[in-house]
């Protein structure tokens, strides 16, 4: 009954979404890439993509300049 | 003709080495979306080390202020981007084939000039449009591996910059720096993460050096 959220464990709460997980985490930045268990959600879907048991998270925080 | 890998003028040390990554490397080839101060000076470095082919994306011209991190040269100034880099690379490796596309790249084809290349760099500047290409090309060419880059501004600081993998994608990440909107973009830090994802690219084609 728990994530893998950058290498941290979380606590898994059912029926989560992608989006409440990231307020809970407290990655609060305004644009990042997240796959689970190696598969991309789209931004469009973070508040409805419910996040499995067990997963592995990554989130990119993505910083501008170039 | 083939530009010379690691041979410093001098007798190669390893020359089974050297012929394997110069048949891997003619043979392969990257495509970079942005042709600024990430995308310019990676296409450079990949020109140097003798990869066979490169398609670079920008709509951009070259600016004043694009001077102080991008290859590009005072008498460019006004030329459109992707034919001063192609032109600059072709006085370095005039046998690398590059393929240029002056467009800017619109959400829902992002990857289409990308579909036919072995590594895909992201240099874009703005973080919007970095997460929207990422994003898209994770999701349309999921088999592709794809270079990023996140927190390129400001300056000093080399040891925070870590490659961080998951699955095809590979981030060259500094994760507190700001965002160029609130620092300055500056040559050493923009070349240097420029050079890492290059390098990046070339272990991904080239697999592991050991």
């Amino acid at each position: 009954m728990s994530l893998e959220v950058n290498g941290r464990t979380v606590d898994w709460v059912e029926n989560e979404t992608v989006k409440q997980l990231l307020k809970r985490v407290k990655y609060t930045f305004p644009l990042v890439v997240v796959k689970i268990n190696d598969k991309v959600v789209p931004r469009k879907d973070f508040s409805e993509s419910i996040v499995p048991d067990n997963s592995k998270i990554a989130v990119i925080h993505m910083i501008g300049g170039g | 003709m083939t530009i010379s890998i690691g041979k410093n003028g001098k007798r190669t040390m390893n020359v089974e080495k050297t012929e394997k990554i110069r048949m891997k490397l003619r043979h392969s080839s990257v495509g970079i979306a942005g042709a600024g101060g990430l995308g310019s000076n990676a296409a450079v470095a990949l020109a140097r080390a003798g990869l066979g082919r490169l398609v670079i994306v920008d709509f951009d011209s070259v600016e004043e202020s694009n001077l102080n991190r991008q290859y590009f040269f005072r008498d460019q100034i006004g030329k459109v981007k992707v034919e001063a880099l192609k032109e600059n690379i072709r006085r370095i490796n005039p046998w690398m084939k590059i393929d240029i596309f002056n467009q800017k790249l619109i959400k829902g084809e992002m990857d289409r000039p990308f579909h036919d290349v072995d590594v895909i760099i992201e240099a874009l500047d703005d973080a919007e449009t970095k997460t929207t290409f990422i994003e898209e090309i994770l999701l349309k060419l999921p088999d592709k591996p794809i270079v990023g880059a996140s927190g390129v501004a400001g300056y000093g600081h080399c040891d925070r910059i870590k490659t961080k993998q998951i699955g095809k994608l590979y981030m060259c990440y500094d994760e507190e720096a700001k965002d160029s909107d609130e620092d300055v973009l500056m040559a050493p830090r923009v070349c240097l993460i420029a050079n890492w994802e290059a390098n990046l690219a070339l272990e991904i084609i080239l697999g592991e050096d050991k």
